[in-house]
């Protein structure tokens, strides 16, 4: 019976994966142009701009480079006026960017003058070309203590101006990001939930086995030549399945090597979550013995052009991570509640005496739960990396999030851990309209506390004696 | 392979300031965890805002030092009660996720560039330390043999700091002897059972988590002053699994277990490190050869030991490499 | 009354004044009617319309209840018929729907379930908890409310609380000899047999003084050599004018010790009265012999019900003839 719980999600996964990989590809060929054409002419003609050699004179300069980087060109930016201020807010000194982008403006004084103060170096944002506005709109300034007597090198990163999004658009966006996000993250916070469902481990090394799903697949995908049928690039879905099957067995070693022999000797459970710690620490840093420390993108979907659909923008990548989740979270919950292996695992975490002793065998739905926790978040973490990247810390930086997910719905429940990732995943995203970006996170562990404040057992769980 | 400079430098690190951080802030995780049996995974939160508040007094608001130092322990024991109220009546783990969630919080805020003016994103603080380094009675280099040499600064801060690890250890000592520190044993044991003898569980576990904040706060005071600096990178989520590393290695619920521990961990760190990059350190003829581990790689392998250590001391001697089994205090709860 | 049998109490215990009182206590119960519900002459403990539900089943729903001071009452009830739920509603260890319920006319409602311990209305367990990794004596120790030493402050200053400690110890040492543990005094309590814990839960919870002593299924995994034991020292607690309310499924136990049975069935109280009358209240035999039909039941448990119920059945034509 197990059997056809792992073919279920094994295969529904592999299918629908073959299918949009279909789908995707189509539009995929047409999108590669737009980006090549901007960037081969400006490659060729613009003139670069070089840092000045190093002076024999006891002074120092404050220096940068001023380019315009839209759509993944390199121009440079002439005639934009630089400012540089000492800390009362006095100017001392001025300079024009020229024909290659270059400002070099010297500071007052001698080197030992200098040295130690913090000045402001501006830009007068009234002077760049039209159309052009910096990366960050809030960065007209900088700060820059002279520490050492060489010159400063400072850089302006210039973009499109962006486009004034209202709030709305900007909302929806957001969203959908935060919809991707969420369901990687609830394929996580799933196997989670039922390892700890059925074993009471708190597994501090679960998002070890996040990043084991992202390596094994990024070590495929790295395989000399494309792997087609019929002329479809399928590489990375192909490296997709091994992934996922690779950390369904990663599970299964897991388990039999480690957790089964902890039970049978009867060690507690906080005991065994110190000891997955301790398997955190080793296999991260395993991780980064074998892989480097690197940050890594597949080969394929790497710059997915967005699609607009009514008020939403995605991408096809969205689409592609969006439907094999749904699919594979789908196969998953509907094992848990028509198979027989999976009312047992539901069985075993209700009450693992009564279900032993009505002849379920318990081992063998823990081990088989192991493959299919273990196998979720290898995929969880193949998606994450395919979306946004990823290097060793992949799994330790989501953990949290995974964790704050599973405690959100309420620990160890199934619909609990999905809604609990969906409440953190979309706030982490949405929640950057009013928090900045930079502290989303801790917004979502944040809203973890307060939600324990007021509903310790969690959004779906059982309310618990609380003395 | 030079094994007296090998040697020379595992003892000055086993015994310098790194290793007096780690043992004040297992002082405060073997009040929770060990008597009290409470899984604080957010150690590093209370150093980070015992330290950053004394960092901030001093260099972002122009206070004095010794205010800083009674606001960081205040603050410490405010975070205390803000993580102890929403968690200490749920189950052990419920604990650990908020602590340990709480330390992220922590440790992002703190390098936000929001708060840059504050806090002083991922740079830090500097520039608090004048006033601690004014009382330093040391002026020249410490030199012990000729294998361990201290600064006069790291001398000072050692003399401070193993001060106030023999001063936390004795207060350990006399509490967990007298009464107070019997309900914490017996709370670690079955906090039903000393409900129904009257006794207010909540109360204790508060009481608990504080102090061993507070303590934390203390570790996190050395570690800003040793390097007269601070940043968010000092208190990353390891830095907690490290200090539960010490305290096992010297046996959680033994009143000087961190101090031993501590020692222990820091020596073997600095070892493994030290042996592992001379015996990849491509000018000297490498021992092991770059196809099998890099220099970037050789820098891993202590963390590769540690976790293995903490997995195996966990399996096999979960009293410690001393302790007594008998009265091994974690169990199958 | 049943109570007066020959089983072995603890003389030394028993004080005067207290088998005195618990003496007039049980004559005054001989004026209660048999009704569930029943009002006691001296209650120590009254409950009003307690509910408690799990999800969508009622666990408790006990309309009204009176303790009597000074006399050992039993709950006793099938499986699943919410005696334990109600016990630990009764202590604050979970807190009923609905109800109000009073300690010696003080109201119980949202007081912790340490305050209550403070009151005098000390309780044990079903699975003992006993503090493993404490020696027996420091297990005694603890058992003791109001100590100075376990204030943070005063806790680091040993004079401030060694004389007290000292007198704790010697009352302990006392309790100690009383339970047949003393020569235990400095083992791990995690080494003690199951009797033992039984026993050493029992002294502890008299550390406090307890007015009101609540023991869940004191006999509950006992050998029956200890049993004899153990019930005679439950009677010394009577006999040293406390009060005595325990749970039990074990209607042989209940005969022998107790002075008066509730007995609740499905979360309510179906009869009350001495052992005897309630043992041939045909409500009571139907309560254990249907219990089946409405909670699944092991086939062990099926057995011994069945049992028990013939075996009651056998001895009620006995008493017949």
């Amino acid at each position: 019976m197990h059997v056809r719980l792992l073919r279920v999600s094994v295969l529904v996964p592999l299918l629908l994966g073959v299918f949009f990989a279909l789908l995707v590809s189509t539009s995929g060929g047409a999108q590669a142009s737009p980006a090549g054409t901007s960037v081969a002419p400006a490659a060729v003609e613009e003139p670069e701009c070089v840092k000045p050699k190093e002076r024999d004179d006891d002074t120092i300069h404050v220096q940068g480079c001023l380019r315009d980087k839209r759509g993944g060109g390199d121009k440079p930016v002439p005639g934009v006026t630089i400012t540089v201020e000492d800390d009362q807010g006095k100017v001392v000194g001025t300079g024009e960017t020229d024909e290659t982008g270059l400002f070099d403006i010297p500071l007052p004084g001698s080197t030992i003058d200098v040295l130690g103060k913090t000045f402001t170096i501006k830009i007068d944002t009234k002077t760049l070309p039209e159309g052009t506005a910096l990366q960050d709109p809030k960065q007209v300034s900088l700060k820059q203590k002279i520490n050492l007597e060489t010159d400063v090198f400072v850089t302006f990163p210039i973009d499109d101006k962006p486009e004034v999004e209202s709030d709305l658009e900007r909302a929806l966006d957001l969203a959908v990001g935060g919809i991707v996000f969420s369901l990687c993250l609830a394929m996580a916070a799933l196997g989670l939930s039922m390892i700890f469902g059925t074993t009471g481990l708190t597994n501090f090394a679960h998002g070890e086995l996040i990043t084991f799903g992202a390596i094994v697949a990024f070590w495929v995908d790295q395989w000399p030549g494309d792997i087609t049928i019929g002329g479809l690039n399928i590489t990375f879905v192909v490296a997709m399945v091994i992934g996922f099957v690779a950390s369904g067995a990663f599970g299964w070693l897991n388990d039999k090597a480690l957790w089964a022999p902890l039970r049978r000797r009867g060690t507690g459970l906080i005991a065994m979550m110190i000891v997955s710690i301790g398997l955190s620490i080793f296999l991260r840093n395993v991780y980064q013995y074998a892989a480097g420390a690197n940050n890594r993108n597949y080969s394929q979907y790497g710059n997915a052009a967005p699609i607009n659909w009514g008020w939403f923008t995605f991408t096809s990548r969205d689409v592609f991570v969006v439907v094999i989740s749904v699919a594979v979270l789908g196969a998953t919950v509907l094992a848990l509640s028509r198979t027989r292996m999976g009312k047992a695992t539901r069985a075993v975490a209700d009450n693992p005496a009564l279900s032993a002793s009505s002849g379920i065998d318990v081992e063998r739905v823990i081990n088989v739960v192991w493959i299919g926790g273990a196998a979720l978040a290898g995929l969880s973490g193949i998606l994450l990396g395919l979306t946004q990247g990823f290097n060793y810390q992949l799994g330790f930086k989501v953990l949290l999030l995974v964790f704050a997910a599973v405690t959100l719905g309420g620990l160890g429940t199934i619909w609990g851990s999905i809604i609990g990732a969906f409440v953190i995943g979309i706030f982490i995203e949405v929640s950057t309209l009013f928090i900045p970006a930079e502290l989303k996170y801790v917004g979502a562990l944040v809203i973890l506390i307060l939600v324990l404040l007021v509903r310790p057992q969690g959004i779906l769980g059982r309310r618990e004696r609380i003395g | 392979m030079d094994f007296v400079s090998l040697f020379g430098d595992s003892i000055q690190q086993a015994i310098g300031p790194t290793a007096i951080v780690y043992a004040l802030a297992a002082i405060g995780l073997n009040i929770q965890f060990g008597y009290t049996g409470l899984l604080n995974f957010g150690q590093a939160a209370f150093m980070a805002v015992g330290g950053y508040t004394m960092a901030a007094f001093v260099s972002t608001w122009g206070l004095s030092f010794w205010l800083g130092i009674v606001a960081g322990l205040g603050l410490t024991a405010v975070l205390a009660l803000l993580l102890g109220i929403p968690t200490l009546r749920l189950r052990a783990d419920y604990l650990a996720i908020v602590t340990i969630a709480a330390a992220e919080i922590v440790r992002q805020v703190v390098g936000s560039v929001s708060l840059k003016d504050w806090f002083g994103g991922q740079d830090g603080l500097q520039e608090f330390s004048d006033t601690f380094r004014s009382y330093n009675p040391f002026s020249d280099r410490i030199e012990v043999g000729t294998l361990v040499a201290w600064s006069a600064n790291d001398a000072w801060v050692m003399l401070v700091g193993w001060t106030l690890v023999l001063l936390c250890c004795l207060m350990t000592w006399l509490l967990v002897r007298s009464p107070w520190g019997r309900v914490l044993k017996s709370i670690r044991e079955d906090e039903d059972a000393v409900r129904s003898l009257g006794k207010n569980v909540y109360s204790y576990k508060m009481q608990s988590l504080m102090l061993g904040g507070m303590f934390g706060a203390l570790a996190g005071f050395c570690v800003a002053l040793r390097s007269a600096a601070i940043n968010p990178s000092m208190f990353a989520t390891d830095v907690t699994f490290f200090a539960y590393t010490v305290l096992l290695i010297g046996g959680a619920a033994r009143v000087l277990g961190p101090v031993v521990g501590s020692i222990i961990f820091w020596f073997l760190i600095t070892f493994l490190d030290l042996f592992f990059s001379q015996a990849t350190n491509p000018s000297s003829g490498p021992l092991i050869p770059p196809s099998i581990m890099t220099e970037t790689q050789a820098s891993l392998m202590r963390f590769i030991f540690l976790g293995l250590a903490l997995m195996l001391l966990m399996i096999f001697r979960p009293q410690g490499i001393f302790g007594d089994r008998k009265e091994l205090a974690i169990d199958a709860r | 009354m049943p109570a007066e049998t020959n089983l072995p109490t603890n003389v030394e215990a028993a004080t005067p004044e207290g088998l005195e009182r618990s003496r007039a206590a049980r004559a005054a119960l001989k004026q209660v009617e048999t009704e569930p519900g029943a009002k006691k002459p001296d209650p120590i403990v009254i409950a009003d319309n307690i509910t408690r539900t799990f999800g969508g089943l009622t666990a408790v729903d006990v309309e009204h209840v009176e303790i009597q001071r000074g006399v050992i009452t039993a709950l006793i009830g099938p499986n699943g018929a919410g005696k334990t739920t109600f016990f630990n509603l009764l202590t604050g260890f979970d807190r009923p729907d609905t109800g109000s319920w009073s300690f010696n006319g003080t109201s119980l409602n949202k007081v912790p379930a340490y305050k209550v311990a403070r009151m005098g209305m000390v309780r044990t367990f079903q699975l003992t908890k006993v503090l493993a990794k404490l020696t027996v004596l420091e297990n005694m120790r603890v058992g003791a409310t109001r100590q100075r030493g376990e204030s943070f402050f005063s806790a680091m200053f040993a004079p401030l609380w060694r004389a007290e400690e000292e007198a704790n110890t010697e009352k302990a040492n006392h309790l100690l000899e009383r339970f047949l543990l003393i020569k235990k005094r400095e083992d791990f309590a995690g080494e003690l047999s199951g009797g033992q814990r039984k026993l050493l839960e029992m002294a502890r919870a008299l550390m406090a003084d307890p007015e009101l002593v609540m023991l869940d299924e004191p006999m509950a995994g006992v050998n029956p050599a200890l049993k004899q034991s153990l019930l005679g020292h439950v009677k010394s607690l009577r006999d040293e004018g406390r009060t005595v309310l325990f749970v039990e499924h074990d209607m042989d136990m209940v005969r022998d010790i107790s002075d008066w049975v509730i007995v609740m069935a499905q979360g309510k109280v179906i009869a009350e009265g001495p052992p005897d009358s309630v043992m041939g209240d045909q409500r009571v035999i139907d309560a254990y012999l249907g219990a089946h039909h409405d909670t699944a039941l092991t086939f062990e448990e099926e057995e011994r019900i069945l049992a028990e119920a013939e075996k009651e059945l056998e001895e009620e034509a006995e008493s017949n003839d």
